[in-house]
């Protein structure tokens, strides 16, 4: 799997290039700026890219607006977004054409090299892997005001959890020590609450997310 | 100065007031001789050179010529000072450093003091003029009575007209004595108002606003306190949360990596214990480092400004919030941050304390002033009042010269709106 990296601290690049590599992932490209970045995305089309919100020159958001335009030329381009902080808004913004493959972490998950590379295969097979930090900042705000949340079950809400952070139904059931299909029967179940229409549809679950993200707006 | 040299013809027994009065002359012929021609001359230059400007050569000169004429009204600035006690307070803007022509002629073009003084030049060569010349003839006048008296009427073969008196013998040149007499006795009094009268003139002209001056001084010094006292505040603040927080956890990271390496060998089961610890002190470390960095200066803030930033804020509130953003550009880094604080801590406030369950915010930027509305629709009843948050509030807002409105009947619903003057870039 062809990866391109953008980070612009030589450590932390370094690390990610090697970690990536150690868990066979060809790294086709590791730039430290934007417009490096921009010109790597067009050119190599990797099935995945690893970018850093804040890249030189601006040192603002530029990687997250690299990340967003190589996503309006190509959609549905796989790209995990790494932050040192992460806000909802952006995850808003990366999610916002509901097509998934998209993946928006905290640098400090780089720590857990399993999950991390765990996340990276999936937002490169068109998953998604939010955060838990915003999907916590959501489904707490969500509690707090929306009248369908209170309709799930303390267990139904933990499944919602980590399936907002883009885990698949086999992964949810390993975490919680369940059986697949005890997973897939509170996943209908949240679905049928929310009145969210079960459709077969890949994105289904980009788009529990989703519809989460622009309720009460 | 030179002039006041002359003041030693006064008699010694009848110092006090003849001295004044003689000083007081002298120094409104000197006052005369000097701003008849000096004020021709600056306000014939300044119109000449401000009509060159559309040819280029005004841009050269302006800013010349304009430092001349402040050099002229300083001086004058200086004599009404020391002659008349009228103090004239300065107030031209400051020009950068190394300016080109072009931005040193329209800075100063630009400065209203640059105005006053050019308005300043025709009031002095007419009306300041004749009550410097006054201040000198009255005391000259009287004088020249005695003098006919004296004989000098012989000097003309025909009716010479002193005052009212005309005067064709010693009889009537005695009249034009008696009358310069009580004329002498009205300068006295007349003399040294009429020269008072010019300073002050120069002064209403010159220096206007002093007492809004004198408000603004008030105004940036205590505002100016404030700030250095926040600002000492906060690096208490920040130094004790790195102390107790990041930089506590990072040192027991190090011990326990310590002790890891010393377990390794006699016992991996607690040294693969111990480093999950360590993994979690350090994220701990992480996660308190960044609360910090928000608290300073929040990421959203710095990569997209004041907009997004308050958005992302919005997003955070555990209520639901609206936020409406017309901003055409950024403002400076400090305004912004100033902004940013003051709608998050008006956001926790309504939060904390109103009991709403929708907030509105709305911020546009209108005739350069950032203005921030933050609406509820709770039960209303804050106040700006000692120790309140909000009063606090606008004391910080107060350093960068804005503003704080706060509409809270009982009931509801609260509007506090915030007004920062600033440039957008």
């Amino acid at each position: 799997m062809r990866v391109v990296l953008a980070e612009d601290l030589f450590l932390l690049r370094d690390g990610l290039v090697r970690l990536l590599e150690a868990h066979d992932f060809e790294i086709a490209a590791a730039v430290e700026t934007g417009p490096e970045l921009s010109r790597a995305l067009a050119e190599l089309e990797p099935d995945v890219a690893v970018v850093d919100v804040r890249l030189p020159p601006t040192l603002t958001d530029e990687g997250l607006q690299c990340a967003l335009q190589a996503r309006r030329d190509r959609p549905g381009m796989p790209v995990l977004v790494l932050s040192q902080h992460v806000e909802q808004l952006y995850a808003r913004e990366l999610l916002a054409d509901g097509s998934g493959g998209v993946g928006y972490l905290l640098k400090d998950r780089v720590f857990d090299a399993e999950q991390f590379v765990d996340a990276v295969r999936r937002v490169a097979s068109g998953g998604t892997a939010m955060d838990p930090q915003v999907i916590q900042q959501l489904l707490s705000r969500r509690a707090a005001e929306d009248r369908p949340l209170e309709r799930l079950t303390p267990r139904e809400l933990e499944v919602l959890e980590l399936m907002a952070q883009g885990r698949t139904n086999a992964a949810i059931a390993g975490r919680l020590v369940v059986t697949e299909r005890a997973i897939a029967k509170h996943t209908a179940n949240i679905f049928a609450k929310l009145s969210l229409e079960v459709s077969d549809d890949d994105n289904r679950r980009v788009l529990a997310v989703l519809a989460y993200l622009d309720r009460g707006r | 100065m030179s002039i006041e040299t002359k003041s030693g013809t006064g008699r010694p027994q009848t110092s006090g007031r003849t001295r004044g009065v003689a000083l007081s002359a002298v120094r409104g012929l000197a006052l005369a001789l000097v701003s008849l021609p000096g004020a021709v001359i600056c306000f014939c230059l300044t119109v000449v050179s401000i009509a060159l400007i559309p040819i280029g050569v005004g841009i050269v000169t302006t800013s010349w010529v304009l430092t001349g004429v402040r050099a002229f009204a300083d001086w004058r600035r200086l004599l009404a000072a020391e002659w008349g006690g009228v103090r004239i307070p300065r107030a031209y803007r400051p020009l950068p450093e190394g300016a080109n022509p072009w931005a040193r002629t329209f800075g100063m073009l630009r400065d209203p003091a640059t105005w006053r003084d050019v308005l300043w030049l025709p009031v002095d060569m007419t009306a300041g003029f004749v009550s410097a010349l006054l201040a000198f003839a009255l005391v000259l006048y009287p004088l020249e009575g005695f003098v006919i008296a004296a004989g000098l009427w012989r000097a003309w073969d025909d009716t010479y007209w002193y005052g009212f008196v005309p005067v064709t013998d010693q009889i009537t040149a005695l009249y034009a004595a008696c009358l310069g007499a009580a004329l002498l006795v009205a300068a006295v009094r007349l003399s040294p108002l009429a020269l008072k009268a010019h300073f002050r003139l120069t002064g209403a002209l010159l220096g206007s606003g002093q007492g809004e001056l004198a408000e603004r001084v008030r105004v940036l010094t205590e505002t100016r306190r404030d700030a250095v006292d926040t600002s000492a505040a906060e690096l208490r603040r920040i130094e004790r949360d790195l102390h107790d927080g990041a930089q506590a956890r990072l040192v027991a990271v190090g011990m326990d990596l310590g002790t890891i390496e010393a377990l390794l060998e006699k016992d991996p089961a607690k040294a693969r214990e111990l480093l999950a610890q360590t993994r979690q002190s350090s994220a701990d470390a992480l996660t308190e480092l960044r609360e910090l960095v928000r608290g300073i200066h929040p990421p959203v803030l710095a990569e997209r400004g004041l907009g997004d930033a308050v958005r992302a804020l919005a997003l955070r509130l555990p209520v639901a919030a609206e936020v409406e953003v017309d901003l055409p550009g950024r403002a400076d880094a400090p305004v912004e941050s100033a902004a940013y604080f003051a709608v998050s801590e008006t956001l926790t406030n309504a939060v904390k304390h109103s009991g709403a369950d929708r907030i509105w915010v709305d911020m546009h930027y209108t005739e350069g002033r950032l203005r921030v509305c933050v609406t509820d629709n709770g039960k209303g009843g804050a106040v700006v009042g000692a120790g309140s948050g909000l009063a606090g509030l606008e004391r910080r807002l107060g350093t960068f010269d804005g503003v704080l409105a706060v509409s809270s009947p009982a009931g509801g619903p609260t509007m506090v709106t915030m007004e920062i003057p600033c440039a957008l870039s």
